[in-house]
């Protein structure tokens, strides 16, 4: 056996080694035991890591996708192409994740194409469900020109250009749809979800933070790539769309006090709980101090600045979606969830499948490209 | 009209024989001590029926209690579905697995459930229970107010063995009549309020109590409304925000579209195309 052609061994594959072989016994034991072996879910706490995690901030972490084919091809704001492609492959990867994860935490996952035929409009699951569906589809569709560039295929190319516009518009229509359809699943649990968190406002909520947090991950992933596969920054673009996003936290931040106020919720801030921990640290860490941060231009173009700043908006938009899905909800459960190793396990083999994905990707499409060339320059959605 | 139960928690003695006698006709009890599938689900039964008390006594709901006794200070409460009038469950099941018969019963088809456990997550009641041991069909367990057994002309198991008439079967509208005279007699004796009457906008399951229901462990913070109409607020108006957001997206799209060509024309020194 030639050993040179083997892949080096460095510290990150041999991490991701581990994860997927801990994700393989929990896949095997999630398919052979069943939920209850392999999680730590109750009828207390039907829904843990893998809707809390894996779904519901999957897909608010593929808000890159729509947030940018909407600026580059409705706002027709040119300059943000480069940082297209990529973002499209990130959503697709994470939606495919919300897919695969919902085939583990199904009790009967070979009944996921019900909603197909058996139509309940009454519920936000319904909605859901058909969201993942078509906006799956159209990310596949929206990445698919990078697939017929490699393989030098002009005519599926020539069709894609004629229907990128409303594939756009269906693609940004049904990410509205679905991430405020992630917010309004709970709105149907006003006595059980904390104060701080339920409010009817909570489809909004989830809608303009999905925003925000996109244009926090196309900076967060540009840097990752930029040192990853030594590339240059797009400085300048990201710069202006940090401005962006402190607009959209702004914006964001403002909503949520007033409503906050409005409802009264505040009062539990007097209570010394677990609960008014978490809610200070999402809007202290993950809303106020990137807001602040982002104020100064010096921040915004400073590489390592912009970066911290994006790293704490996801980390404040983790800190909200896990809240809403489970620490909120403790309270009224009166029962403690944490995730066993095997649900952590299977979410990190998933993460870690994303990454290696993108690298692929990367390696093998023109993912960040360079100019296209006139002929070849198909739908770069 | 519909069907439902009126439990009054000041006559349960806490004997556990509406626990059994749910267990034997749900097919619930262990080994061989339920006939099951012949003849246990529609058998008549009574006051003096024999059951298996040994089997009951869970304090919690599970996959395998749909009826429990629960002992609060000196008060028994039974707990099992309240089969609201406009049920959660319904309303959040993605494939209508759920429905609301016009006798009263709320039941679950299985065969159209896919386990997303919304159902479980929505109730007001924190009712639903879940198969999890279950590796390809694990199923949601609650009780279905014996619809089977109403279908035949029987009442529900529970109401028919307990001995003191703590929990009785009947037209909900009768029920209510029968719960407000109750107060009316006693009025020492009863909180002033009959749980179920409104709560997320009415059960089919009432309850009467001497202690505050706050208690019993019933939760005492539901709104009076329906909680489908929460979600349904938003969901009605996505054919309307579809069609206007396409309209402005696209109106954007032409605008910017429009405004490039006419940039590049005069560029180009020519006319306005």
């Amino acid at each position: 056996m030639n050993l040179e052609k083997l892949p080096k061994f460095t510290f990150w594959r041999g991490v991701l080694v581990v994860i997927l072989a801990a994700g393989f016994y929990s896949t095997l034991l999630r398919f052979t035991k069943g939920l209850g072996a392999a999680t730590h879910l109750s009828d207390r706490f039907p829904w843990g890591l893998w809707i809390g995690f894996d779904v519901i901030c999957g897909v608010g972490l593929a808000a890159g996708g729509f947030t940018l084919a909407a600026t580059v091809y409705v706002f027709n704001l040119r300059r943000f192409h480069p940082v297209l492609r990529p973002s499209i492959l990130t959503a697709f990867l994470g939606y495919a994740l919300v897919a695969v994860a919902l085939l583990y935490d199904l009790g009967r996952p070979y009944n996921i194409w019900h909603p197909l035929i058996m139509w309940n409009p009454h519920s936000v699951m319904f909605e859901v469900a058909w969201c993942v569906m078509l906006y799956l589809t159209v990310l596949a569709l929206e990445f698919s020109p990078a697939v017929f560039e490699h393989f030098r295929m002009q005519k599926p190319l020539k069709l894609f250009k004629a229907i990128t516009i409303p594939l756009v518009i269906a693609g940004v229509l049904l990410s509205t749809l679905h991430q405020s359809s992630l917010g309004s699943l709970f709105l149907i649990v006003p006595s059980k979800l904390h104060p701080y968190w339920y409010s009817p406002l909570l489809p909004l909520f989830f809608f303009i933070s999905a925003v925000g947090t996109g244009m926090g991950i196309v900076i967060f992933e540009s840097n990752l790539s930029a040192r990853a596969f030594g590339r240059e920054l797009e400085m300048p673009l990201l710069a202006a769309l940090g401005r962006a996003m402190a607009v959209v936290l702004g914006l964001y931040g403002i909503l949520r006090l007033q409503d906050l106020w409005r409802r009264g919720a505040l009062v539990h801030l007097r209570e010394p709980s677990t609960e008014t921990v978490l809610f200070a640290l999402e809007m202290v860490l993950g809303l106020l101090t990137p807001l602040f941060m982002l104020l100064f231009r010096r921040v915004r173009e400073d590489r390592e600045g912009l970066f911290a700043a994006a790293v704490l908006v996801i980390t404040g938009f983790l800190l909200n979606r896990l809240n809403v899905s489970i620490t909120g909800l403790e309270y009224s459960a009166h029962a403690h969830y944490f995730p066993k190793w095997t649900e952590v396990a299977v979410t990190l083999s998933m993460v870690g499948m994303m990454f290696l994905c993108f690298a692929l990707a990367v390696r093998y499409l023109n993912v960040f490209e360079a100019e296209p060339s006139g002929e070849m320059r198909g739908v770069e959605a | 009209m519909s069907k439902a139960i009126l439990v009054d928690t000041t006559r349960c003695v806490g004997c556990q024989r509406c626990v059994a006698a749910c267990k034997l006709v749900n097919g619930l009890l262990k080994g061989s001590r339920s006939d099951f599938l012949t003849t246990d689900s529609l058998r008549t039964l009574g006051p003096d029926t024999d059951l298996a008390l040994d089997e009951t006594g869970d304090d919690e709901l599970s996959a395998n209690a749909l009826n429990v006794v629960q002992t609060r200070g000196s008060v028994y409460v039974r707990r099992f579905c309240m089969h609201c009038q406009d049920p959660t469950c319904v309303s959040v099941c993605p494939v209508g697995a759920f429905r609301k018969t016009a006798a009263g019963p709320v039941v679950y088809e299985e065969e159209r459930c896919m386990g997303c456990r919304y159902c479980m997550m929505a109730c007001p009641f924190g009712v639903p229970r879940y198969e999890w041991n279950k590796v390809l069909t694990p199923r949601v367990k609650k009780c279905n107010m014996c619809a089977p057994r109403q279908a035949k002309g029987l009442k529900p198991a529970c109401t028919e063995v307990c001995p003191v008439q703590a929990g009785i079967f009947g037209e909900r509208e009768d029920l209510m009549r029968e719960a407000e005279t109750r107060l009316r007699q006693e009025p020492a004796k009863y909180l002033q309020y009959v749980y179920g009457e409104q709560e997320v906008g009415g059960t089919s399951v009432l309850y009467l109590s001497a202690v505050p229901f706050e208690g019993l462990g019933l939760p005492v913070n539901l709104p009076h409304d329906a909680l489908p109409t929460y979600t349904w607020r938003v969901l009605s108006e996505i054919p309307t925000e579809v069609a206007l957001g396409g309209a402005l997206l696209g109106g954007i799209w032409w605008i910017t579209k429009r405004r490039e060509e006419v940039a590049k024309a005069e560029r180009e020194g020519g006319k306005r195309p």
